[in-house]
């Protein structure tokens, strides 16, 4: 069965249209970019992307999904997974230390708070984007699966951090109502395919939070 | 055998891995290796009883994650048992000569502790009390902490084991590839804390291989006075053919751990990935290499969650500011329970270039004890300087010290047998470095000579107590000149004789002015000619140019700043300053017009200067009226039509505060006030940010918000609002797992304080949910509450 891999990444691209969306901005002005760069400058230094990943055969029947370490009933995630035989489980973080930036400017400058925080995001999304993408390049994929999207049980959480070491390995932890820490961080399942398969039902089109103000 | 007396002389070994040998006996994903004690107990003997036989003197018990979070209790207790069963039965059966000894082992909770994370510290120390009680119980002959990636839960587990045992303790961290611990310390700040509170052996293990800890293991052997443990991983994990690979081989192994071994690492063993052979070829390979000798350093630490910082090297400042004595603004602050306006004084002070914060929060009809554990937990979860812990209350001073992430300073103990009597057990439990002034029964001597005859007096005290030399400052006392024209000489005289007797001195620099005209050049003067005299740790406030001046042309002429780097960093940043306001005054002059405007644009320093420039022409309530809200409004109508952002509502609101901490300097407090908001995230939840926006807004708006922070239990919600008798409560819950506790607390204000009108909000809420569990109103954003509140309160 082996153990979990870790990964670590020097640097990951911007993505400065993401980092406004999930600041709930929709037309900029020169103030709020000037915010946004000085929160990118600052925050740069403190970012520690690490990642642990591991893969496991998996079987499907009906909506009873088998992932090897953990067995789950979900509708969404047994759609999701239809035609692949194994997953890639992931962790990934960017690390405590922006948690303690955050915490800094909300306390001390609300407006740069939330912008941090909206950083945070961006950092932390874009880097599963950017392994979900290197995975991409030698294998045929589903759509990236969070615990907590539809109708999947956010408690699968525990059963990922427990058999990726994710805790010793990255420092992930998780507290008693299923909440990460720290905070930045994400865990998710990517199902293989030996087809290539549609990639149609992915991101908000996806889900059923119809009212979330990030959706596209 | 004392495991602490056969190190003395000799080399100890440890044991290797446990995990991946499990896995090779068919411990699948998922389950816990901890239950194999009971269902496998015979394979775990073996493990145990092959390392002892490849040359390990000490094994440790499978207890990894051993805990009553993963554990109820009983099962923990057979856990536990029969674990320290099969390592004595291995001490039994192993067919060696060598000494044995049987470790307990502690491993990490797995949880993350607060404010990051839900797990309070005193929660910690219980969970690690609990499994170090049934360890001790079970026959253990030492404590084992190993692969703690956080100094705060390295803390708790130390507490624990501290206070639950007389048995050796060994501390063993996991740093990460940045060479520090996940959570920020570097290896010096972990021998500060660890040995300040009297770990038997500290060091460090898994994280890489040996190679890879190296120069981790020789900062520990620079700083550490207590033997370094080295427990490395056989190199980085590879996946072959789906089986697990490390990439060193036990002879490199051992070769690799060998030279650390010549270099003074004391404890040897392997961690993950590591088996019976590595540690058979690190025993043959280091047998002969000669034990080095443990030598006491002469290093003066103090420690935070992220640095180490040495005493006595090149002068440090104190920052003083964090003091209510004649401010009435902080007064008001620590009153209302304000933590956010201590912290923007921390941030400040660490910007201005503070390299210990003192936090002093004694004030009358305010309960110190609680003050003091927030004021210092809250600094320390976003400042990254050592605090400076300043009471004469003992309990509190106990109490802050316990909760501190790291090694304090202590601030203070005297020469009065009183205050030496209840202040040194808690330097010695805790850790620290204290502050000792020179005044005693008899008062202040009046000469040089007296106050270093009562430093003496204390140090002797503090070695007696088991205190290190090192760990105390003496504080000679700036008195003032004004009442003695003498007092600058003799306290600049103490700190000669003091320095050159090798001791480090602190001083609060400013005293010597009191009562004269333009302190600020008396004071800097006498900083330079304490500095000149030896003074390591001047107390100042950092925000006055005059004294950064003279500190940083000090360390210039003294050859303590190489390239002059520390100075030509603050010369730009005074530059810089002086430029910026400038610029501020042109734009005002060019493009805006009055604080109306100001604020709108969310430009809060010109919001302060046109705030000052209105009070010299209106009356206070005049501008709050006229142009603070009406901006403010301007902007909440922009915001709810979807002009206007929330980072731009945002902006908008810190201007309008900025506005409005002048104004208030201005008109007696409580004078257009509009009531008491009490505000939490429910016990829980660990989300703030949405919380802090609504209070920043209805602070705007007038009203006196009391602030419960987040993860607050209802009976703390229906106490502050009872205390306050507030009219209006918000509550904020993030998750669909914490709306329950939104549910209980909304429940309990009823029975409590029925005339409490309750809002809620937060991403999972919305109307019906809100009417659901019991809400008057669910608010959708800060505006909506605003608008809630005004329409309760008028």
């Amino acid at each position: 069965m082996g153990i979990a891999k870790v990964k670590t990444y020097q640097t990951i691209a911007w993505r400065d249209d993401e980092i406004r969306r999930y600041a709930g901005i929709k037309q900029t002005s020169a103030e709020i970019d000037a915010l946004i760069a000085e929160c990118k400058q600052e925050g740069e230094k403190l970012l520690d992307y690490s990642l642990c990943y591991q893969e496991f055969p998996i079987a499907i029947v009906g909506d009873d999904v088998d992932l090897s370490f953990a067995k789950v009933t979900s509708r969404d995630l047994a759609k999701n997974l239809k035609g692949a035989n194994r997953v890639i489980v992931f962790a990934c973080t960017v690390g405590i230390a922006f948690d303690r930036l955050i915490a800094k400017y909300n306390s001390v400058a609300p407006a740069k708070g939330l912008v941090m925080h909206a950083v945070g995001v961006e950092r932390v999304e874009s880097l599963a984007d950017r392994f979900n993408a290197e995975l991409k390049e030698r294998l045929k994929l589903k759509p990236r699966f969070s615990p907590g999207y539809g109708d999947l049980d956010i408690s699968l959480q525990k059963d990922i951090i427990e058999v990726l070491s994710a805790t010793k390995n990255i420092g992930v932890t998780l507290n008693e109502n299923m909440m990460l820490s720290p905070s930045k961080s994400v865990t998710a399942i990517i199902g293989v395919t030996e087809e290539r398969c549609e990639d149609k039902v992915s991101g908000c089109s996806s889900c059923n939070q119809r009212e979330c103000q990030f959706r596209r | 055998m004392d495991i602490r007396t056969y190190l003395k002389n000799n080399l100890l070994y440890l044991d290797g891995g446990m995990g991946t040998l499990l896995q090779a006996k068919g411990l699948k994903a998922g389950e816990l290796p901890e239950r194999w004690n009971i269902t496998h107990a015979s394979v775990i003997k073996d493990i145990h009883k092959a390392y002892f036989e490849s040359g390990s003197n000490v094994v440790s018990t499978n207890t990894f994650g051993a805990n009553c979070l993963k554990f109820d209790e009983s099962e923990l207790r057979e856990i536990i048992f029969s674990a320290v069963k099969n390592a004595r039965q291995a001490v039994l059966e192993a067919n060696t000569d060598s000494p044995k000894w049987v470790a307990l082992d502690v491993g990490p909770t797995g949880r993350m502790l607060a404010p990051y994370g839900d797990l309070s510290f005193e929660r910690a120390v219980e969970v690690f009390a609990t499994t170090v009680r049934l360890g001790v119980q079970a026959g253990v002959d030492l404590i084992f902490i190993e692969t703690m990636s956080d100094s705060y839960e390295t803390k708790a587990a130390l507490l624990a084991a501290k206070e639950n045992s007389t048995l050796p303790i060994f501390v063993s961290n996991a740093y990460s590839a940045s060479g520090k611990l996940l959570t920020g310390a570097t290896p010096k700040a972990m021998v500060a804390l660890l040995e300040g509170m009297g770990a038997d052996a500290i060091g460090v293990n898994c994280s890489f291989g040996p190679k890879g800890l190296a120069p981790i293991v020789k900062e520990y052997l620079e700083y550490a006075s207590v033997p370094v443990i080295l427990k490395p991983n056989a190199g980085l994990p590879n996946a072959q053919n789906g089986e697990t690979k490390y990439d060193i081989s036990p002879i490199e192994f051992a070769l690799e751990c060998a030279e650390l071994a010549k270099q003074g690492a004391r404890v040897l063993g392997g961690c993950c990935g590591t088996t019976p052979s590595y540690i058979k070829e690190l025993f043959e390979s280091t047998k002969h290499v000669t034990p080095k000798g443990i030598l006491t350093k002469e290093h003066t630490l103090v420690s935070s969650y992220s640095v180490g910082l040495e005493i006595g090297k090149t002068p440090l400042i104190i920052g003083e500011r964090i003091n209510p004595t004649g401010k009435p603004r902080f007064r008001e602050a620590l009153k209302n329970g304000d933590v956010n306006y201590i912290l923007k004084e921390a941030v400040s002070e660490e910007e201005n270039g503070a390299h210990i914060l003192d936090v002093n929060v004694g004030i009358p009809d305010v309960d110190e004890v609680e003050r003091l554990v927030q004021a210092v937990s809250s600094i320390q979860s976003v400042v990254p300087l050592p605090l400076q812990i300043d009471t004469s209350n003992p309990v509190a001073m106990e109490k802050a010290l316990r909760i501190y992430n790291g090694k304090a300073m202590i601030n203070s103990v005297s020469g009065k047998v009183e205050s030496m009597e209840s202040i040194f057990p808690l330097v010695k439990k805790y850790g620290g470095v204290v502050v000792a002034l020179t005044l005693d029964e008899n008062g202040i001597p009046n000469s040089a000579e007296g106050r270093v005859v009562i430093a003496q007096k204390i140090i002797a005290k503090a070695m007696e107590y088991g205190i290190a030399k090192k760990d105390v400052v003496v504080d000679p006392l700036a008195l003032t000149i004004s009442a003695d024209k003498n007092a600058g000489l003799i306290t600049l005289k103490a700190l000669k004789m003091l320095s050159e007797m090798g001791i480090n001195t602190v001083l609060g620099v400013s005293n010597v002015s009191f009562g004269l005209p333009c302190r600020d050049s008396v004071n800097s003067t006498f900083f330079t000619l304490a500095l000149q005299k030896g003074l390591s740790l001047g107390i100042i406030n950092p925000s006055s140019r005059e004294m950064m001046k003279a500190y940083y042309a000090y360390k210039a002429i003294g050859g303590m700043d190489d390239n002059f780097s520390d100075y030509i960093a603050f010369a730009e940043s005074t530059l810089n300053e002086v430029g910026k306001v400038q610029k501020v005054e042109n734009v005002s002059g060019a493009q805006t017009k009055g604080l109306v405007s100001a604020i709108i644009k969310g430009l809060k320093e010109q919001s302060a200067k046109e705030t000052e420039l209105l009070l010299g022409k209106k009356s206070p309530l005049e501008i709050i009226n006229d142009d603070v809200i009406p901006a403010l409004d301007k902007v909440g109508v922009d915001y709810e039509s979807g002009k206007a952002y929330l980072p731009n509502l945002l902006m908008s609101a810190e201007c309008a505060k900025v506005a409005f901490e002048l104004i208030k300097q201005r008109i007696p407090a409580g004078q257009a006030e509009k009531g008491v908001f009490v505000i939490a995230t429910v016990k829980g939840d660990i989300h703030d940010i949405g919380k802090n926006i609504v209070k920043l807004l209805l602070e705007n708006y007038g009203f006196r918000v009391v602030d419960l922070g987040k993860d607050v239990a209802p009976e703390k919600v229906v106490e502050a609002v009872k205390k306050h008798r507030a009219p209006l409560c918000g509550l904020s819950a993030l998750m669909t797992t914490t709306v329950p506790s939104m549910e209980e607390t909304i429940k309990q204000l009823r029975v409590g304080a029925p005339w409490c009108k309750i809002c809620v909000g937060g991403a999972v809420m919305n109307g019906e949910y809100a009417k659901k569990i019991g809400a008057d109103r669910y608010c959708k954003d800060a505006m909506e509450t605003v608008r809630y509140s005004l329409s309760v309160v008028e």
